[in-house]
């Protein structure tokens, strides 16, 4: 019927890999960029806001990421937008991704310890130079490992992008098998590239880590 | 914007939304209960003495982290059965959630264990307890406990993820939204309220678990 040879399939499912990685680098930065607004709103001191970032953390974290692609895919339409399944899935991952790092990073703001404040206040600082000069600089640093970690979340999610119908690594994947009738070895190989992708992010992410808690002590 | 809310089309396909709650709820108490006794086996492995289980486990660990749930589901339900292992698409829903939620829950539990300090089982052995009772009665029970949160916390997650079980014909919430837009061609509304569902859902089985743990843990870990 069709000679697909397993060349050909790897070079296809190796074509596929930058637009995942191409989702990916765009929903981290858009999700970084989101995020940081988000932590700035949660620790600006006022309380109203810190629960609207809450909520808004709590509603990314429990639902479905499928669902949110297909509220986003269906629902920006409704309000006249044309959305192809690159401009849905591009940004449902980062408003995604902002949720997470938003969680992340408040996460790092919270494990300053309370001395830190105390001390900064009494050197007359008020709340934003406090943040700026004493808590942002300390947080910055223990929050780059779990940054890194969820860099590797993100990439796994952006599969899901394939429901949609976005051509990345997963859909790619679906496409070859459809046509070769081979699913073990192009989802063994869809795998392969994936643990490609991430597991030097994983490695990278723990050596940080090691590396704080020698720097700590 | 003009457009019109109906989010009554939905309320007659009330059964069936239900159904799909069972069904996405049954996957992920399976999917827990197996998952977490082979992490609890695959955990106590990490301590063994052979080099090669170490290796074993730690290879099955960074696969599945490091790669896609979709994937891994993809690949047991379509690529399996090319080795004569053929599933059910419910069945192999279940032992996708179940592998993928294991290897995450081998990590939790070994930080779990890291935790507890050597004296511990110094103690158990002082009192002539065999090392599968150490294990079991002394350690085991312990790190549990301190890791219990992060254990729910998985669970959680796992439950969210099986929406994507609804990609190989499950017919588990997901699905029956999918079902629902297609007669009702409310898309916008009808996976709004399955996600308000999924999120009933999450907040109710964190709760419950924070409350049965705290029953079951209580005096023990911190």
């Amino acid at each position: 019927m069709n000679d697909f040879t397993l060349w050909d399939i790897t070079r296809n499912l190796l074509l596929a890999v930058p637009w995942t990685l191409l989702l990916s680098a765009i929903a981290f930065a858009g999700g970084g960029l989101v995020g940081v607004l988000l932590l700035l709103a949660g620790v600006g001191g006022s309380r109203w806001l810190g629960r609207i970032v809450d909520l808004y953390v709590e509603l990314f974290q429990g639902t479905p990421l499928l669902m949110q692609l297909f509220l986003v895919y269906f629902g920006l339409p409704m309000l006249g937008i044309d959305v192809s399944a690159w401009l849905a899935a591009t940004v449902c991952l980062t408003l995604y991704s902002s949720a997470f790092l938003a969680a992340i990073w408040r996460g790092c703001v919270a494990a300053i310890p309370q001395g830190q404040w105390d001390g900064s206040a009494s050197l007359g600082l008020h709340h934003i130079q406090q943040l700026r000069l004493v808590i942002f600089p300390q947080a910055l640093r223990i929050a780059i490992p779990p940054t890194v970690g969820f860099l590797v979340q993100l990439v796994k999610s952006t599969a899901l992008a394939s429901i949609v119908g976005y051509h990345e690594l997963t859909k790619t994947a679906q496409i070859l098998s459809n046509a070769t009738f081979q699913p073990f070895v192009i989802y063994g190989l869809a795998a392969l590239a994936y643990f490609v992708i991430c597991y030097p992010l994983t490695a990278w992410s723990r050596a940080l880590e090691r590396w704080l808690t020698t720097v700590a002590r | 914007m003009g457009y019109q809310f109906d989010f009554g089309a939905s309320a007659q396909y009330l059964g069936l939304l239900l159904r799909g709650t069972a069904v996405t709820l049954l996957l992920t108490a399976v999917a827990s209960v197996f998952g977490l006794v082979l992490a609890v086996a695959g955990a106590a492995a990490t301590g063994s003495k052979y080099s090669w289980l170490r290796g074993l486990i730690a290879t099955y660990v960074e696969l599945i982290r490091n790669t896609p749930f979709i994937v891994q589901m993809f690949f047991i339900f379509f690529g399996l059965p090319s080795l004569g292992l053929r599933f059910a698409a419910l069945p192999a829903a279940a032992l996708a959630m179940t592998i993928n939620l294991a290897a995450y829950a081998i990590e939790i539990l070994r930080a779990g264990l890291e935790a507890i300090p050597a004296g511990q089982s110094e103690a158990g052995r002082s009192l002539g307890l065999r090392p599968s009772m150490i294990f079991g009665l002394l350690v085991l029970p312990q790190a549990v406990a301190v890791v219990y949160p992060a254990l729910v916390g998985q669970v959680t997650i796992t439950m969210l993820e099986s929406a994507v079980v609804s990609q190989i014909a499950v017919v588990d919430l997901t699905h029956v939204a999918d079902f629902i837009q297609s007669r009702n061609f409310r898309s916008f509304e009808t996976y709004l309220i399955i996600t308000l569902i999924y999120l009933t859902l999450a907040v109710l089985l964190r709760r419950v678990l924070v409350l049965a743990g705290r029953r079951f843990f209580s005096g023990q870990g911190r």
